[in-house]
């Protein structure tokens, strides 16, 4: 199949659905490339670099929508574009389907089939063609460097001999994909990081990153993200509440807030109240990730940078990943790269579209002249529900005490019942009628061995266990004993087992201490 | 019979003994400790040698001398891999002199038996305090060896007692001695120099567990009458279904739970020789016998421990049936390749590597230890950790190592490391699985669900080097090898190990 890359018809877009490197991928696959004219050079990929691996680059985006099966690329397909997609022509790309629908319905009566990028399910197997997660990275680390970029300070504090600087105290709101790049990005610059999310289970990964999770003084259940594929949902008005207070509590000191927090098929939250921002001091930036949908902040303007009376700037772009074309671009193309070896299973060049595949079905809003949108929820859960932790109660020292005792008690009671039970055993055994004393003596020998065997053996130390096997067969060839005591018999027969006896007694004997002394003067120290 | 320089030497024997078995608490006691064993299995013969076994000591100690270069060529030349196999095949040279010996007894007594009968009087029969035996004429006794001096003054109960002890040393050895051939068969699996070949997986007669249930109940029965006098012949049958029996057991468990089986022959043996000694009325067989016994026995508790299973279950053979439906394990296995592996582990700081059989079967513990060395110049934290069902044998992995020259202080146990798995970078199994199976944890349904397991997968990147896509001998999946962080190193365990030694700077 020809797989092609149109240039992005989107004002102020930079980055580019196909990459030199993942065009070799795309080849091993079995598949033919072609490139438009000049449909890399913003992202840093220039056409002799297509070239140079094969890819064919054709003047014009006609030529292109003409020639590839299958078309890549970042952007929803503008009205031009549309006209060109034909019948049997598959598209790869982000198209949102609820916004987007009429388009949606137009490319599935034309017949061709839609890929569309965000709906691509978020479960494990996935991944790798999740560019969603791959956009949010870049936006997430993005939005740190945008910030420095108008913040006046340094980000790590240092003292200098031209004075102390105090470092820059960031907060993150909302943790997921770009939050944690921006916490990376954050701590790794030396800020003091702090980030929110209303999804408890998400604070260990906020402190693994470096960064101290703020938590809440509320009391209430919240639920699972797992349940929602893994993004928050919506929260009662008293836990918002308490989320602002703690924030009015902290925007005085805070110097570079970056906002994440948006819910699937929602206008944004508010989070970052004007009172808030008033209460900043001048110079504090302001990122809203979320500015596409409104803002967690009312006063940031989509597409935009402002700055408000008391001097703080309100950042509210919208196209971070474009503004890091090259990095994007790669990460992009991989992902799609990673699609396309999930329609080529047989990698001959083929495209084999499984609707039956969970990812592949999810992710197509038009297939076979119909509209396939919404798909059905996926067979597998897209994230295994976190099982439920019983609280591990911090116990009082009384407490301790309580269950030391306990333990203590318990051991004594087993021990009491093992030494009931052994006694009772053994003087049963000495109360057994006619039972001669000459036994009795031997039998008393026999339960103090293995009672000393049981003592001494527990000790031993886990990795001599070998050589303690081979030990104790050799020693158990004791038996020599046995067969030596017997052998002088004047019965042939018994002189005869005897000696076979001693002989392979002696083989245990010698064969088994040699092993152990090779075995062990093997162990050494470092 | 015995002379009271023999029991003395008896008791320092013994007490060597317990000192050698209690030495191995530590690697540095116990290279003193093999010496205290030797000392007394060196005091044990020579006393028993001038003292009761004195009859035909030169022959004795040609045949010593014999068993000597046999067991000289066993130990010098076998490989550390095949401990195990060695190991098991000892024991069924323990159980078949057991046999010897036991069936020696039964011979002297109706050999002592007849010489009463010749002088016209009754075996066991008792004198006028009704406890000990009338005995023969003085000049008749004299002339008895001196095992037939001892049945010659029991009384009839002590008979009967010599009789069901030398029943249980027979029966007991006869078990050890089939068992042990075939956990040696299937232990060395091609490699056997046994005449004949044995499948290595779990395979059971028609009947299963109702044949081996029979030939136990044939035995009691057998020794009933043999008690009730039918004679030899008797014994002989009961001989016969004590080696089926050890023959079935074992042909009936797979390969990988022979640690289990191996130290239960152990303590098996151990018990024969115990019961032996009793009807020999050999307290230093009795005390040497209990030592071994409950030795073994405590290392089958371990290891059953280990694998979270009961003994009764590991015995009768297989694994008990999945208590429902297991977890479907979602993802992929992410192959890599050698450069990917080199290069995380030159980036990493901690690494714990995780040993399993399939290093001894790719006899790869060489390269790991050479491997070990460059990291550990390389200023990195290289560690082992070993699960204590690693291998073929209890310990199995520390002796491989260590012959490898690795020391053994970074060589840890499960409980030791499992804590530590979150800080470290990389863990690399090689060839285990099912002891690094997070399902035990996970998935209540798991065949293996509560066994201990290796965390490893709690470390920030996992290698796991495996010949090839696959369950273990357990057959159950494990989602360890689909985890996010797992990448699997396919190939052979040497072969991959080699072809990353080079990479590592």
């Amino acid at each position: 199949m020809k797989i092609g890359t149109p240039k992005e018809t989107f004002i102020g877009e930079r980055r580019v659905g196909m990459t030199p490197e993942s065009a070799v991928a795309l080849h091993k696959l079995g598949h033919e490339c072609v490139i438009e004219s000049g449909a890399g050079v913003a992202a840093g990929f220039s056409d002799a670099s297509y070239e140079a691996v094969g890819v064919g680059v054709l003047k014009t985006a006609a030529a292109l929508w003409k020639a590839a099966d299958v078309v890549a690329k970042v952007r929803a397909p503008d009205e031009s574009e549309m006209k060109r997609l034909r019948e049997g022509q598959t598209l790869v790309s982000f198209f949102s389907p609820v916004a987007d629908e009429a388009k949606m319905v137009q490319a599935a009566k034309k017949g061709a089939t839609v890929i569309a990028m965000e709906m691509i399910p978020r479960i494990s197997r996935a991944q790798k063609m999740d560019a969603l997660s791959s956009m949010a990275n870049i936006a997430g680390y993005r939005a740190v460097i945008e910030a420095g970029n108008n913040f006046g300070r340094f980000f790590t504090g240092q003292i200098t001999a031209a004075g102390k600087v105090p470092p820059a105290k960031v907060l993150v709101v909302g943790a997921g994909v770009a939050g944690l790049a921006a916490i990376g990005t954050s701590t790794s610059l030396g800020a003091i990081t702090y980030a929110f999310d209303v999804r408890p289970e998400v604070a260990e990964q906020v402190e693994s990153m470096g960064a101290e999770f703020v938590y809440l003084d509320f009391e209430e259940e919240q639920k699972d993200g797992a349940t929602s594929g893994g993004y928050a949902s919506v929260s009662s008005p008293e836990f918002r509440e308490a989320q602002l207070a703690k924030f009015r509590e902290l925007a005085p000191e805070i110097d570079i807030v970056i906002t994440t927090a948006l819910i699937p098929n929602r206008e944004a939250p508010e989070l970052w109240t004007e009172d808030m921002v008033a209460a900043m001091k001048p110079g504090s930036v302001i990122v809203d990730l979320a500015a596409e949908k409104g803002g967690n902040c009312k006063l940031t303007v989509m597409d935009e940078k402002i700055v408000t009376e008391n001097g703080v700037t309100i950042i509210g772009y919208t196209d971070f990943p474009s503004r890091m074309a090259t990095q994007a671009s790669t990460l992009y193309a991989t992902n799609i790269r990673h699609l396309m070896t999930d329609l080529t299973p047989e990698k001959d060049g083929v495209i084999h579209h499984n609707m039956e595949d969970d990812v592949i079905r999810g992710a197509t809003i038009a297939h076979g002249s119909e509209v396939t949108f919404p798909p059905p929820p996926p067979k597998v859960a897209a994230i295994a529900a976190a099982p439920k932790k019983p609280a591990v109660k911090e116990l009082t020292h009384a407490e301790k005490r309580a269950a030391e005792t306990a333990a203590f008690k318990a051991q004594t009671r087993s021990q009491i019942t093992l030494l009931g039970v052994g006694g009772a055993l053994v003087l049963g055994v000495g109360l057994i009628p006619g039972m001669p004393a000459s036994f009795m003596q031997h039998f008393i020998v026999f339960v103090l061995s293995v009672f000393i065997g049981f003592q001494v053996i527990w000790n031993v130390a886990h990795s001599l266990h070998t050589p303690l096997m081979a030990v104790t067969n050799a020693i158990s060839s004791i038996i020599i004993l046995g067969a030596l005591i017997q052998v002088g018999s004047s019965s042939l027969l018994i002189t005869l087992l005897g000696a076979l006896g001693i002989f392979m007694a002696s083989v245990n004997i010698f064969g088994g201490f040699l092993v152990t002394r090779r075995m062990l003067a093997m162990f050494q120290k470092s | 019979m015995e002379n009271a320089f023999t029991i003395a030497a008896y008791v320092v024997a013994a007490i060597l003994f317990i000192l050698s078995l209690g030495g191995l608490s530590g690697q540095e006691s116990a290279k003193r400790a093999v010496w205290y064993g030797i000392a007394g299995m060196g005091i044990a013969v020579l006393a028993t040698l001038v003292g009761p076994g004195s009859g035909l000591w030169v022959a004795s100690l040609v045949l010593i001398a014999g068993g000597a270069a046999v067991g000289y060529q066993l130990a010098t030349k076998v490989e550390m891999t095949q401990m195990p196999e060695l190991v098991a095949i000892m024991h069924s040279l323990v159980g078949l002199a057991a046999v010897f010996v036991g069936f020696n007894a039964d011979l002297m007594i109706n050999y002592i038996e007849g010489i009463y009968q010749a002088e016209g009087l009754v075996m066991g029969a008792v004198g006028e305090n009704g406890v000990t035996a009338i005995g023969l004429p003085k000049e008749i006794y004299e002339g008895l060896s001196a095992f037939g001096q001892l049945i010659a003054k029991k009384s009839s109960v002590e008979i009967g007692i010599l009789r069901v002890e030398l029943v249980l040393g027979i029966w007991i050895g006869a078990v050890t001695f089939t068992g042990s051939v075939i956990a040696y068969a299937k232990l060395a699996g091609g490699s056997s120099k046994l005449p004949f070949e044995i499948d290595t997986s779990a395979k059971k007669l028609p009947g299963g567990h109702f044949l081996n249930a029979g030939a136990a109940a044939l035995s009691v029965l057998l020794l009933i009458l043999y008690l009730g006098g039918s004679g030899s012949w008797a014994l002989v049958l009961l001989t016969l279904a004590g080696l089926f029996i050890g023959y079935h057991l074992i042909m009936g468990i797979g390969g990988a739970d022979m640690p289990v089986v191996v130290s239960m022959l152990n303590s098996y043996s151990g018990w024969a020789a115990a019961a032996i000694g009793f009807s020999l009325g050999n307290d230093l067989l009795i005390v040497v016998g209990a030592l071994v016994g409950s030795s073994g026995a405590i290392l089958s508790y371990i290891m059953c421990k280990a694998m979270n299973r009961s003994f009764v279950s590991v015995i009768l053979g297989g694994f008990g049936g999945p208590a429902g439906e297991q977890m479907a394990v979602e993802g992929e296995q992410i192959a890599i390749e050698a450069d990917g592996v080199a290069t995380a582990l030159n980036e990493a700081d901690s690494i714990v590597i995780i040993p399993g059989y399939g290093m001894a079967v790719a006899q790869a513990q060489q390269g790991v230890a050479e491997l070990t060395r460059k990291l550990r110049a390389a200023g990195k934290i290289v560690r082992f950790a070993i699960h204590p069902v690693a291998g073929r044998l209890p310990g199995h992995m520390n002796v491989l190592l260590a012959e490898a020259k690795v020391p053994y202080d970074i060589v840890l146990e499960m409980d030791e490391i499992n804590d530590d798995f979150p800080s470290t970078d990389v863990a690399i199994v090689i060839g285990s699985n099912d002891i690094v199976n997070p399902a035990a944890q996970d998935d209540p349904n798991s065949p293996i669900a509560g066994m201990p397991v290796l965390e490893c997968w709690k470390a920030k990147q996992v290698f796991v080097s495996k010949r090839g896509q696959g369950t273990g001998y357990s057959g159950i999946e494990n989602p360890l090898f689909f985890k996010d962080n797992t990448r699997m190193f396919y190939g052979d365990a040497k072969a991959s190990i080699d072809k990353l030694l080079p990479m590592i700077e």
